[in-house]
């Protein structure tokens, strides 16, 4: 056998205080200048076992087994923290996902650079200064002199995680962990930041162990892929083996429910459950993309055991008196106008502080009919939180007009903004910040009720009938939300949105947070609520698969601006502006990575 | 930065201009009239007129306020209508004993909480940690009187080191002023620094558990050396931000102390003024309290920007 550069043996990681293992049995290896993709969802131990190599488990977890790398003497797991110093950085790096929280931020980044380079002695003292500012060019940094003196907080996201890389290879390790290092960034910074690993890895000569969800990313990167699911390895091989034919059930199910582009008869997201039918990434014929904007199918008699209940659930609120009420978003066509909207930002408060205004909005024009699903695209800073904000009353802007059904909602009495948000509701990105985490799943579900002024009685059956509508038991209503994972907050969050029966949902990024098995889930449950419910879907997203998939129009923003306006598959097909070309180019695809790959 | 200050220090001013009008306002509003209070209650009209007119009273309130304002900018707090001396060397000569006494004392505390707040916090999974938390718990618990009389009855009456009450001078003999100063000092001490080591614990245990802390270990430092690189600056601002808060309560807090140990104190200054009545001093007392707290905040304000370099442009 050639050389090994890792070799991980029957690791094992079990919490002090119980005794199930969260890490289970793993083993692995890789060769020297390897690329290897650890491909896992949160909670399957992908990065515990990244940690574990490091020697940077956190105290409350212990690691059996063994972990040798080439050139340190001994088991990583057993050696003292003063030898595992030394090798971190010289043996192995680490790029972290979080790149707003993973630097000093009282420290000037050059600072940051030079201490890596001081600590394992490599470079003369008097050379560290040229040194830091190599390592910066070798990243690509915009103007790498004056960035030795920012402060972290000065960087943009994308920069930030470019000063890690060059912390990381600053030693030239043999190895490099990186720990989902894009998540957190746009997509054409991401592009950017895998284009530089790539591009570095092979100028030091080190071997990559790239953790991620993100299947497309692992394809157009590494050699070979593990899969880990639950703290085990459940399959592993090259790229193209298991991502063409993968042999578990889950890695199936991974990579049906990461496809956005394939569904299933019902024009459904495939999921773990439904992953049978998957016919492999670009293998399925493509369904006729308008099929997926169709009204549900009459009858309802397919089989979506989902919503089915859900279903049920609207055809009794449809018939119940409320539909007698006069509605005051009856009918001004179209439903949403947005009319030369600006906003404006003054920075600054007290006395003599200069004010810098910051134009996060500019002329922006909208229409959205009754009934149709918008997707707001752009990348973060592009202004589409802001544009949503103002949209449902809880931002003014500072000129233009925006009307919601019959509501101006720029000049709204408090009581017209009640009723806009008796009609309008939100879903939010963060799924574990936008709960209260002292109130019950039941009294979360149930406040838009409260402030609609709906009785006791009624206001649990309608909280019971929507908990089950989003396909959550409703036994588990007495709980609070820490007690639930990720995709299942949402699912509150979107029972909270819906069960004031709004017709308008506004989607802040709903699935940017979650993994790709769920989020196929939510995505469906969504789709199919928004069908069931009759209603007008504005789902902002910088994740543009998700938006192709999800709905029938769009809109590009771009720096405060909408750069290009149209048809989803109009857009997709034949994009007019450079920026939206370069928002589709930079979105990961795994067909067309395995393509590349090949 | 500049404009931070200034836009700090313009703060200073107004927060001082509202809390003159309030001291000013409430001491008027108090009932009974200042002469009629300093003469006693036998005094004739006409004593009580003469003496009206003599310090001003008869004037309308504004001119008072101007007065009292006037006079303090320029350093005369006015005469006392109670014993007719001036206030002002009593308050410059008291002022100068409580500063000794809390700056002294919240150095003190300082210097013992942040090395026993970090250690507790890097030893929190064991004995050592567990001891020091029950030490800061127990001392929390001790209010500083008690723990002054205890030091008292133990390194004065017991062992004779140090004397049990009274203020030396520097000038009439330093030796014995750094000996009358170390009991009320350790006392007030004590308490501020087991307040405070609980603050740098938990300041210190949030910071550890920060990512950069662990980019910090990844580049090679050992989880001490990444503290000490890296954490405890971080850590700071919450802790100086409690012991600014720490050191303003002091200030007046220090008069039970200042009683014990019969120092000559603003604390004991005010106790005294209050008792006798003496509105122009009180309020004279409260004002310089009131000035000395909100010089400290400034100063904690100043300090947050130079140790966080996100707060300098903060817009």
């Amino acid at each position: 056998m050639a050389e090994t550069l890792l070799d991980v043996a029957g690791l094992t990681i079990t919490p002090a205080d119980s005794g199930a293992p969260v890490v289970d049995g793993v083993s692995l290896t890789m060769a020297p200048g390897e690329r290897v993709g650890l491909i896992g969802e949160s909670g399957s131990g992908k990065s515990l076992t990244a940690l574990s190599i490091m020697g940077l488990l956190p105290e409350e977890l212990s690691a059996a087994g063994s972990v040798t790398l080439a050139g340190f003497d001994g088991n990583v797991l057993e050696a003292s923290e003063r030898r595992l110093a030394r090798m971190r950085s010289d043996l192995v790096s680490m790029v972290f996902q979080e790149p707003m929280s993973a630097l000093n931020p009282l420290m000037r980044v050059g600072d940051q650079i030079a201490e890596v380079l001081r600590l394992h002695g490599g470079v003369p003292r008097a050379e560290i200064p040229a040194r830091v500012r190599d390592l910066l060019v070798s990243v690509h940094m915009p103007d790498p002199d004056g960035a030795r003196f920012a402060y972290p907080h000065q960087l943009s996201g994308g920069q930030r995680q470019r000063v890690m890389l060059a912390i990381a290879l600053a030693n030239s390790p043999r190895l490099l962990i990186c720990d989902e290092p894009t998540t957190a960034l746009d997509v054409t910074v991401q592009k950017h930041m895998l284009d530089l690993i790539s591009e570095r890895v092979d100028a030091v000569g080190a071997g990559l162990l790239f953790i991620t969800h993100d299947l497309a990313v692992v394809a157009g990167l590494c050699d070979r892929v593990i899969v880990m699911h639950g703290g085990r390895i459940v399959e592993t091989g090259s790229v193209a083996e298991v991502f063409t034919d993968p042999q578990h059930a889950y890695t199936r199910g991974l990579l049906a429910s990461s496809d956005l582009e394939a569904t299933d008869e019902n024009g459904r997201l495939f999921t773990l459950r439904t992953a049978g039918e998957y016919a492999g990434p670009g293998g399925t014929e493509r369904s006729d993309p308008l099929s997926r904007f169709a009204p549900p199918p009459p009858g309802g008699a397919t089989d979506r055991p989902v919503t089915a209940s859900a279903r049920a659930v609207v055809r009794r609120a449809q018939s119940a008196p409320e539909g007698g009420d006069p509605d005051p978003l009856s009918d001004p066509d179209p439903l949403i106008e947005v009319a030369g909207v600006s906003k404006l930002y003054r920075s600054g408060g007290l006395l003599f502080r200069r004010r810098r205004p910051v134009q996060a909005l500019e002329s922006i024009d909208l229409s959205v009919a009754r009934g149709q699903r918008l997707g707001i695209v752009g990348e973060s800073g592009s202004g589409k939180s802001t544009l949503l904000s103002i949209l449902a009353g809880l931002d003014t802007p500072t000129t233009g007009h925006v009307r919601v059904g019959d509501i101006t909602v720029e000049s709204a009495s408090a009581a017209d903004l009640k009723t806009l948000r008796e009609h309008l509701q939100i879903v939010f990105q963060d799924p574990f910040a936008s709960l209260d985490p002292r109130m019950r799943i039941a009294d979360i579900v149930a406040e838009p009720l409260i402030a609609k002024g709906i009785g006791r009685e009624e206001r649990e059956a309608r909280v019971e009938e929507m908990l089950r509508a989003v396909d959550l038991e409703p036994a588990t209503m007495r709980r609070y939300p820490h007690q639930f994972s990720g995709g299942q907050r949402q699912r509150i969050s979107i029972a909270r949105a819906l069960v004031s029966r709004p017709q308008i949902l506004v989607a802040d990024e709903p699935v940017s947070a979650l993994d790709v098995s769920v989020r196929a889930q939510v995505l469906n449950l969504l789709s199919d609520l928004v069908d069931d419910y009759a209603l007008t879907l504005v789902f902002v997203s910088h994740d543009l698969g998700v938006v192709r998939h999800l709905c029938s129009d769009v809109v590009v923003m771009k720096d405060g601006r909408i750069v290009e306006a149209g048809t989803t598959e109009g857009v997709y097909a034949h994009p007019r502006e450079e920026y939206t070309r370069s928002l589709i180019a930079a979105t990961p695809n795994l067909a067309e990575a395995l393509a590349g790959a090949r | 930065m500049l404009a931070y200050i200034l836009g700090r220090f313009v703060q200073f001013l107004l927060s001082l201009f509202v809390a003159s009008v309030i001291v000013f306002a409430l001491m008027s509003v108090l009932p009974g009239n200042a002469a009629q209070v300093a003469l006693g209650t036998n005094a004739t009209p006409e004593a009580v007129a003469a003496l009206e007119a003599r310090y001003g009273l008869d004037e309308p309130p504004i001119v008072r306020y101007l007065d009292w304002v006037g006079g303090m900018v320029q350093g005369d707090f006015g005469t006392s209508y109670v014993t007719g001396t001036q206030i002002t060397p009593v308050i410059v000569d008291s002022v100068q004993v409580t500063a000794i006494i809390v700056v002294t004392a919240i150095v003190l505390a300082v210097a013992i909480a942040v090395p026993l707040g970090t250690f507790a916090a890097l030893e929190q999974r064991n004995w050592v940690g567990a001891t020091i938390s029950a030490l800061s718990q127990i001392g929390i618990a001790i209010p500083n009187f008690l723990a002054a009389i205890l030091l008292v009855m133990v390194f004065s009456l017991t062992l004779g080191w140090f004397p049990s009450q009274g203020w030396t001078a520097p000038i009439e003999g330093f030796g014995d002023f750094l000996a009358g100063l170390v009991l009320p000092v350790v006392a007030l001490a004590l308490v501020q620094a087991a307040i405070l080591t609980r603050y740098v614990r938990s300041a210190v245990l949030d910071v550890m558990r920060e990512d950069f802390i662990r980019t910090a270990r990844a580049k090679g430092l050992t989880r001490t050396r990444a503290l000490f690189a890296h954490g405890l600056r971080n850590a700071a601002i919450p802790v100086i931000t409690v012991a600014g808060v720490q050191l303003a309560t002091l200030l007046v807090g220090a008069v039970v102390i200042e009683q014990i140990f019969v120092l000559p104190g603003i604390g004991s200054e005010l106790v005294r003024a209050v008792a006798n009545r003496d509105l122009l001093t009180v309020q004279g007392i409260v004002m310089v309290l009131i000035v000395l707290v909100l010089i400290i905040n400034f100063i904690v304000d100043l300090l947050y920007p130079v140790v966080d370099p996100r707060l300098r442009n903060a817009a």
